[in-house]
């Protein structure tokens, strides 16, 4: 990563496939983290964008944010009409003469994956679709107004689980998309999150070199469902990750690989305070949060193969 | 043109049609009575009998999502469907229609839940009406073959490009066997030209599909939409004369039998009107002055064709096979206001039978003509007839 770093803004392309003038929040980590990957996608590429903020922001009829072919249809779809967008490409290139070679990419959301969208992405990676999945994880279904989704973390505050007299808000963990991405025994699953651009890239540029579905899950920060200062973004996003809360992790024909591991995690407090949606959270909550993010850290380092610290 | 004249499923006729049409994707999931069609077609495919490109989808709602996929690259489409998995696909149909995108679609009608009903009715097709698509009835399995061939053709025209569904009666159409004739495909070639898809997504030449319509766009966007498909009759009844003078089959809007001079028209639409038909031989060699109206266009209506078939009658009985739940018949409310403008009105009697599967033999339509005759001569127009219903 270090000599990379070095080197990396003169291998990064300064095309851009989503242009700006979007109308995105300011500090929006989605938006930014869909950069990356568009970069790392190139020209060659249709994208199938489920309903969500990315569609909203980047589609206001007439304009479009979009310099790759792009279809958005319904929110629950996205995966089912790429599979549709694949195989046509398939029958046209054996029948008619059609000799591009085009990668189809799904995306949408938390709730466009985890929750409305989950069974037409199995199908799709089920039938072992050649394309990439992404999920652009804000942890929320921000675009109707901060909705919780079965990927919002535990204790946050969402507008239909709100902290309360009676309530912490979110109850329950984060699902484990990536898991039951890779239960469906596809080649590449990856986390990664939008404040690591090369990371981003690095794990698009491997999925694109897969023949077959591939899925990568992207921690996307936002400020205005995270109640976080819109300048914090950046540093959002590397706490989530220095503090274990976010792992950063490849699955490779089944093999874990951790990305980024550190000999001591931060703790999840620096992370936690910075966002309004945890405020309410007593010493308590904080504690059996530090106790989950240290046991699920443990976990995928241990399925990486690393010693336990 | 050359065909062959086989001993044939109705279903099978369908999927030979799909053959014919050299599809290149077709996306489906099963459901009686329709599953026949995407069975005979998968078999086509694993024995390389047609090549094309098979998604066994997990849903309805993903088949009519990766028919969008497919048809917006520039891949020739089709699915199949029926009953609850059509209306599982309903959202979805509403996008083809906006996106333009001419996915063929064959229905094998039946009930919906509930109660749980696999048999026969038009309860799915009529919940559909307002989806934008082209919406044709048939009533038999060579007009199953013929309307499926045409649909292509209708569908793909650059001066439509909008979804097309042929509705074909569950189980007493899709499962019936009987003579068809199947065209040659050098007639079939000439008759269906290749798709060419004007606007795919193309990383040449990059389009946005799928935008989001504020109340500034949004009107403008539907009243667009709805012009297209008022506007496609014009290639509908073209495709359906091209067709005609290769096969000498010719098909309209709207289509009579024994209907002219006639005081009483009955109007059914799909098979039941073979039924129909017989009853009116019969009761024509009585004496009595009565004749048939069938209905094969559902979307867009056609409303010039219906004043003209019935404004001269005095008493006009639609069946619905369909139950519009507190409110009027689907079929007959459309004919009542087609009917409306004309300075003389027949009176109106409105129907619903055959739900569910329910037969309605030759007999039964002479009872249920009986029936509406008594309402229309006590002027009790209003109510509908729920007919062979045990009380
Ligand atoms: C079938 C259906 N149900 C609900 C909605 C309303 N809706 C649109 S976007 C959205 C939330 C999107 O959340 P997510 O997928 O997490 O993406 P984000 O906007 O956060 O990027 C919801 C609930 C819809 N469009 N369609």
């Amino acid at each position: 990563m270090e000599t990379l770093a070095i080197y990396a803004p003169k291998l990064v392309t300064a095309s851009d496939y989503i242009a700006s003038g979007h109308r995105a929040c300011s500090g929006c980590g989605e938006v930014l983290a869909v950069r990356y990957v568009c970069k790392a996608l190139g020209r060659n590429t249709i994208i199938s964008n489920a309903t969500g903020c990315m569609e909203i922001v980047s589609t206001p009829l007439p304009e479009t944010a979009w310099e790759v072919p792009w279809i958005h249809t319904l929110f629950e779809n996205a995966s089912a009409v790429a599979s549709g967008i694949e195989s046509g490409l398939k029958a046209l290139k054996r029948k008619h003469g059609y000799t591009k070679e085009v990668k189809v990419v799904a995306m949408g959301g938390d709730g466009g994956t985890a929750d409305i969208g989950l069974q037409s992405l199995s199908g799709a990676l089920e039938r072992g679709h050649d394309f990439i999945y992404v999920c652009f994880d804000n942890e929320a279904y921000m675009n109707t107004g901060i909705q919780r989704s079965s990927e919002t973390p535990f204790g946050a505050s969402t507008t239909t689980a709100p902290a309360g007299k009676l309530s912490m808000g979110q109850h329950t963990q984060k699902k484990n998309m990536p898991a039951i991405a890779a239960a469906h025994n596809i080649r590449y699953v990856a986390t990664s999150c939008s404040s690591y651009p090369f990371d981003i890239m690095n794990k698009i540029e491997k999925a694109k070199q897969i023949k077959g579905p591939s899925y990568i899950h992207i921690l996307s920060v936002c400020p205005t469902g995270w109640r976080s200062a819109s300048n914090l973004t950046i540093t959002m996003g590397r706490l989530a990750v220095e503090t274990g809360i976010f792992p950063m992790y490849e699955i490779e024909d089944g093999k874990y690989t951790l990305n980024f591991d550190y000999p001591k995690l931060r703790p999840v407090e620096d992370y936690l305070k910075l966002q309004g949606r945890f405020r309410h959270l007593t010493k308590e909550n904080t504690a059996e949060i530090q106790e989950h993010v240290l046991t699920e850290f443990n976990r995928i380092r241990m399925l990486a193969g690393k010693k336990i610290k | 043109m050359t065909s062959k004249r086989v001993g044939i499923e109705s279903s099978l006729a369908v999927s030979e049609a799909v053959r014919l049409a050299n599809v290149d994707v077709i996306a489906a999931y099963p459901i009686t009575p329709q599953t026949h069609i995407v069975e005979s077609l998968a078999e086509m495919v694993a024995n390389g009998y047609l090549d094309a490109e098979y998604i066994p989808v997990e849903s309805e709602h993903s088949a009519m999502s990766a028919c969008l996929g497919s048809c917006a690259v520039g891949a020739r489409t089709f699915t199949a469907t029926a009953s609850q998995g059509l209306i599982l696909m309903h959202e979805v149909l509403l996008v083809a229609a906006s996106l333009r995108l001419p996915i063929v679609m064959a229905v094998a009608n039946r009930a919906l839940s509930g109660p749980l009903n696999i048999w026969g009715d038009h309860s799915d097709a009529m919940i559909t009406r307002d989806a934008g698509w082209i919406q044709i009835f048939i009533e038999n399995g060579q007009q199953a073959f013929d309307q499926t061939l045409c649909a292509f053709r209708i569908a793909e025209h650059p001066d439509v490009l909008l979804p097309t569904v042929i509705n074909i009666d569950g189980f007493h159409v899709s499962h019936v066997i009987e003579p068809v004739y199947i065209l040659d495909q050098k007639s079939v070639d000439e008759f269906l030209p290749p798709y060419k898809y004007p606007h795919p997504l193309d990383p040449d030449d990059p389009i946005t599909m799928g935008c989001f319509a504020a109340p500034n766009l949004y009107t403008e966007a539907r009243k667009a939409l709805d012009a297209s498909v008022r506007a496609s009759k014009k290639v509908i009844l073209d495709t359906w004369k091209k067709y005609g003078d290769l096969t000498g089959r010719y098909y309209n809007p709207v289509e009579k039998y024994k209907a002219d001079g006639a005081e009483t028209i009955l109007v059914t639409m799909g098979s039941y009107s073979e039924n129909a038909m017989i009853a009116i031989d019969d009761l024509q060699d009585e004496g009595k002055k009565i004749g048939l109206v069938r209905l094969r266009l559902w979307r867009p209506f056609p409303y010039e064709e219906v004043q003209e078939a019935l404004s001269a009658a005095q008493n006009v009985i639609v069946l619905d096979r369909a139950i519009s739940l507190g409110g009027p018949a689907p079929v007959c409310s459309e004919i009542r206001a087609a009917l409306y403008t004309l300075d003389k009105k027949p009176q109106v009697a409105s129907v619903v039978g055959g739900l569910g599967g329910r037969d309605i033999s030759p007999d039964n339509f002479k009872t249920l003509i009986d029936l509406a005759m008594q309402k229309l001569k006590a002027g009790e127009t209003q109510e509908i007839i729920m007919f062979g219903v045990r009380e």
